[in-house]
């Protein structure tokens, strides 16, 4: 079975081509050009203009016909409503002139079943980072249940806004990464709540620092101590779920420093550190390929009356039938 | 000296029937974050077990505190994390269990003490009592905010953890929560409003 997946939660878009035994055939995406942070309504336009080229050079590059695919895919959420809406337009007309069955799928279960089929890990605590979602979560009784998350903002909302504050440039996660190499430490404030954390209190600390400490200073301070935070919450939900895998997801899991930390965390405690390759950790088409053919397996179907998007849906309403 | 549990940032040694819980030192964060979170959250965590005793909730008693390798000496509580229990009561025990850990967060928040991890795994049952234990995270506070905070970490990790008792568990924790502390209700509102704030939440 083929299936074809769609991804528009936020400003990426994504098209994917998989096979039901998890080749990936095509994983092409195109980033809308940032300068600021994202307008979801400039960020739907982009995607209604960009989702006809790019879905002719997911099918080029997979050599597939449109007559080859089974099954249709798209992000149904969480994410911006705007941009839901173009893919979710773009899945139903497709499903319907090919005569094609169409599942709407959940994002960050996408990114959690992308990082399994890559690396192998069998039953993962997932770290799931990007500009909107920072979960810690693990499947326990037939769902990804959330261990920790952010009670506020993600931690890459938490560096964009940084990076754009001080003129950095969009988006922020690679300038700051950058920069940090340079730096050296000033003290910022750490805020763990239990398993949870919160970023808001850390950004208008860091904007404020910058005003005295340098740039690279900051940036250093700012990434070890998100960054600490995040591993310290990972490694007690770690003891408390008794896995002994560790996955990263989402688009600052690209971060080099971010993967060394939880690298390092895991060897303390013996356990494995996967990470995927860069292609299918920030959003993408793959994934959402992926998991449509696995709920399409589990006996999953929707009507197209039923495929409406979902904005807030989090990852702990799934049920995971597939396990 | 024989490590009886080795947590997320702690080794707990067993001696002479004392509990040494040592924060030990975590490679993956840079020495400055590391030796500050180290020394604070032991100092503190001294410090809060005590005022919790003060406020009439069961903790271990502290015995000596030790800043240069980060350790707290304490008496041993033997007992069973709450955790590992929750399944196997019957709904009278288990209702019964979570008035008490209800009661005893409002006398903790009565008393302007913020837990800062509060979860089952940071309970014990022990001859019939409840103990709080692992103040690292805690604070002194007077704030709703920081006290809601405390009462939303117990919530989700009861809802992730123990999410086939959740109702039970909340149910029995809120009610006894609410008619301890003549505040408490105040608490939950701001709580919720905590909670719209996450990510993709919706209004429950």
């Amino acid at each position: 079975m083929i299936c074809l997946g769609i991804e528009g939660t936020a400003e990426k878009l994504g098209a994917g081509i998989v096979t039901s035994e998890g080749e990936i055939l095509a994983n092409v995406t195109k980033q809308m050009p940032l300068s600021e942070g994202i307008h979801p309504r400039e960020a739907a336009q982009h995607h209604a203009q960009n989702i006809k080229s790019l879905l002719e050079r997911a099918l080029e590059r997979a050599k597939v016909s449109m007559g080859e695919v089974d099954l249709i895919a798209f992000s149904r959420g969480p994410g911006l409503g705007p941009c839901l809406r173009v893919a979710a337009v773009a899945a139903r007309t497709l499903a319907l002139k090919h005569r094609l069955p169409i599942l709407g799928v959940n994002h960050c279960v996408a990114h959690i079943e992308i990082g399994r089929l890559t690396t192998g890990a069998e039953d993962p605590l997932t770290v799931y980072a990007s500009g909107g979602n920072t979960q810690v979560t693990a499947y326990v009784d037939g769902r990804y249940r959330i261990f920790g998350e952010t009670l506020d903002i993600a931690l890459g909302n938490c560096i964009d806004q940084f990076a754009r504050a001080l003129k950095l440039g969009a988006p922020g996660g690679p300038v700051v990464e950058k920069l940090a190499r340079k730096g050296s430490y000033v003290p910022l404030p750490y805020v763990v709540k239990g398993m949870d954390l919160s970023y808001s209190g850390l950004l208008t600390a860091a904007i404020k620092k910058a005003r005295k400490a340098s740039v690279e200073e900051v940036c250093f301070s700012l990434q070890e101590t998100a960054f600490a935070m995040l591993v310290e919450v990972t490694e007690r939900a770690l003891a408390h779920t008794e896995k002994e895998e560790v996955l990263i997801a989402g688009g600052v899991a690209v971060n080099k420093r971010l993967q060394e930390m939880l690298r390092r965390m895991c060897a303390e405690h013996g356990s494995a550190f996967h990470a995927p390759p860069g292609d299918v950790l920030g959003d993408n088409g793959a994934m959402i390929a992926w998991l449509g053919l696995l709920s399409y397996a589990s006996g999953a179907r929707q009507n197209l009356e039923e495929t409406h998007v979902i904005q807030r849906w989090r990852t702990d309403e799934v049920d995971v039938l597939w396990r | 000296m024989e490590i009886i549990a080795k947590g997320a940032e702690a080794n707990l040694y067993l001696v002479d029937g004392r509990i040494i819980k040592e924060r030990i030192k975590k490679e993956y964060r840079i020495e400055e974050i590391d030796e500050v979170l180290r020394s604070t959250r032991t100092r503190r965590e001294a410090k809060l077990l005590s005022l919790a005793r003060r406020a009439g909730v069961p903790t271990p008693v502290v015995l000596d505190v030790d800043n240069r390798s980060k350790s707290l000496t304490m008496s041993y509580i033997e007992g069973e994390k709450l955790k590992y229990l929750v399944d196997a009561l019957s709904e009278e025990e288990l209702g019964r269990l979570f008035s008490e850990v209800g009661r005893l967060a409002a006398r903790l928040h009565s008393a302007n003490i913020i837990h800062g991890d509060l979860t089952t795994s940071n309970m014990l049952l022990s001859r019939g009592r409840v103990f709080f234990i692992d103040f690292g995270l805690g604070e002194v506070s007077n704030s709703l905010e920081a006290k809601g905070t405390d009462l939303l970490v117990f919530r989700k990790s009861v809802r992730s953890t123990h999410f086939k008792r959740e109702e039970e568990i909340l149910n029995a924790f809120f009610s006894a929560y609410r008619s301890e502390y003549p505040g408490g209700g105040e608490v939950i509102d701001r709580m919720k409003r905590i909670e719209r704030r996450g990510r993709y939440v919706t209004a429950r």
